[in-house]
């Protein structure tokens, strides 16, 4: 089992993607980056056949609203897992909310499909190349994305309801 | 001749559709497939999700932190003490706080107490849907007494909303400790009768055996995780991956399967609850003296009396209550090893009073889209018995 760390495998991403890895940090032990969101990808392809590397588990996919990043509003969020090397690697890609769409990674892995399916269902963003890409939590006549911040918790016509002074 | 009759050409083939649920008393659970038939055997399924979906996430969102704990216990509420810890774990994570050895330890306990009662439903409900019936009524006594432990400890049974950010939320009365130890001594008694019932029966192996198989490589290309993962042959375990609640203290086995198919999906939660017995063993054993919680003022409720007559007390009492406290900015991943398998919690904070934005990554939500492919070319009985012993949970999986 070779010895990975954080910082080379950084060092190993930054050789390959160059200028696409727009900012990294390491927060609580795991390495995050934030990749332009056309290499996407690009990106999980190589990471899954790297000979070294192997990012072969796809933990989790989830999806983040940012209403005040100009251009950047939605993202996704990949969490990565090389079992053999036991590191993780979190993926972030923005994209704007007016051309919400991204590439599926439904082609690497299978576990990206439901996953994808429930980021479009909350956000709305777009992965191109899905299979099937359709609602799965909410009703299919849904005509909102729910989990973006602009849709209150609680129906907007309620008065009896206040909950300013909690500051929530 | 015969030939001609069975051979129809496919453009005069009829495939039935036929809806297994959503509420079908064999699929334990709101559940629906849409199954394409070819006379008995399964063509195509077609899963609808969704049924009871309560928008955690959203509700996460504008909640102080502590009350997110009641929604955790919602998910896969057959072992919910585990998804309780896995929360306040990633909590005190994103505030950097350590947890004394005694709140490991007791913790440690409670999580495996939590795995034996979901591994046994689990198990006994593949022998329910063989027509064992006998088992499941049997083992269920034993079962409620891991209940009347948790019941003991927090006043709850099912939905435990055990424990506190920062530590427990008080400390075991000696009826836990005797309830515990009891437990030790007679489950594994009852147990073994139970495993003789299954593991040894003719009828029911054969019945169990090559059924629903995955492979290791689609395995993990499907996001599996926990029991169903390491039935296909992958050792990966998140309490031996990366240890939390100090489960490096602890000796177990991972136990792993071959073939992924329902026998070896049995099996490993069978030797997981041996394992699990020991794992509480030895923490019981070594449980260290001391306090039963972490200096967190900011988050740990303070003791009544405290309250009463101190003042910072009953500040910080006030603003708990009232969710008030501001947690520090940050990005965190927690996992623990769920019943299921890899229980996530994706924490963003933005420095507010409530999460900016909660994921939790269910492991039934991830595996159960592996079921078409499981079943495909399998008759309805088998599908049945695929679902049951994935262990598929209906909070877990609409979250």
């Amino acid at each position: 089992m070779a010895d990975i760390n954080n910082e080379y495998l950084l060092q190993k991403l930054k050789s390959q993607f160059g200028s696409d890895i727009l900012s990294h940090e390491e927060t609580y032990g795991m390495l995050s980056i934030i990749l332009s969101k056309d290499k996407n990808l690009e990106l999980l392809t190589w990471l899954y056949n790297e000979s070294e590397l192997k990012f072969q588990f796809l933990t989790d996919v989830c999806g983040i609203h940012f209403p005040d990043n100009k251009d950047n509003e939605l993202g996704v969020v990949y969490h990565l897992h090389s079992l053999v090397n036991n590191i993780r690697l979190r993926v972030k890609c923005f994209m704007p909310v007016s051309n919400p769409s991204i590439q599926s990674a439904t082609s690497i892995f299978s576990s990206a499909n439901w996953q994808e399916r429930e980021t479009f269902d909350f956000y709305g963003i777009i992965f191109e190349g899905h299979p099937n890409l359709k609602r799965i939590v909410n009703v299919d006549e849904m005509d909102y994305f729910p989990m973006r911040k602009e849709y209150p918790l609680e129906d907007g016509t309620r008065t009896d309801k206040d909950d300013k002074y909690f500051g929530r | 001749m015969q030939n001609e009759i069975i051979d129809i050409d496919e453009k005069h083939k009829e495939y039935t559709t036929l809806n297994l649920g959503p509420t079908h008393p064999a699929t334990h659970g709101i559940f629906q497939n849409v199954l394409t038939m070819d006379g008995e055997i399964i063509v195509n399924s077609e899963q609808t999700v969704g049924y009871i979906h309560r928008a955690f996430e959203k509700i996460a969102e504008h909640r102080p932190f502590y009350q997110v704990t009641t929604l955790t216990d919602r998910l896969n509420y057959c072992s919910s003490p585990i998804n309780n810890m896995g929360w306040h774990m990633t909590v005190e994570k994103l505030l950097g706080v350590e947890m004394p050895k005694r709140v490991d330890y007791m913790r440690v306990i409670i999580m495996e107490l939590a795995r034996i009662s979901d591994h046994i439903v689990c198990n006994s409900v593949i022998g329910v849907d063989t027509g064992a019936l006998t088992p499941f009524c049997f083992i269920f006594q034993d079962r409620e007494k891991i209940y009347d432990i948790f019941e003991q400890m927090c006043g709850a049974r099912l939905t435990t909303n055990i424990g506190r950010i920062g530590g427990l939320d008080r400390d075991w009365n000696d009826e836990v400790y005797r309830l515990i130890r009891k437990f030790l001594k007679e489950f594994p008694v009852a147990f073994r009768q139970f495993t003789n019932l299954l593991e040894r029966n003719r009828i029911f192996l054969d019945r169990i055996t090559g059924i629903g198989p995955i492979s290791a490589e689609r395995a993990l290309n499907y996001g599996f995780a926990g029991p169903n993962l390491r039935a296909a042959g992958v050792d990966y375990d998140v309490r031996v991956a990366t240890p939390y609640s100090s489960y490096q203290d602890f000796d177990f086995k991972i136990p792993v399967g071959t073939n992924g198919d329902t026998y070896d999906r049995f099996m490993v939660r069978q030797g997981e609850i041996w394992e699990s017995l020991r794992i509480i063993e030895q923490a019981l054993e070594n449980l260290p003296p001391g306090k039963f919680f972490a200096e967190v003022p900011e988050f740990y409720l303070p003791p009544k009396e405290d309250v009463y007559n101190n003042m910072e007390a009953l500040i910080w009492h006030f603003k708990i209550v009232m969710g008030e406290t501001d947690v520090p900015k940050g990005e965190v991943y927690h996992s623990v090893e769920g019943a299921n398998g890899e229980l996530g919690y994706y924490l963003v904070s933005d420095g507010g009073r409530a999460a900016y934005r909660l994921h939790f990554r269910r492991p039934c939500f991830i595996y159960y889209q592996a079921f078409p492919e499981m079943v495909k070319g399998a008759v309805i009985g088998d599908a049945i018995l695929t679902m049951s012993s994935m262990n598929v949970i209906a909070g877990e999986l609409d979250g």
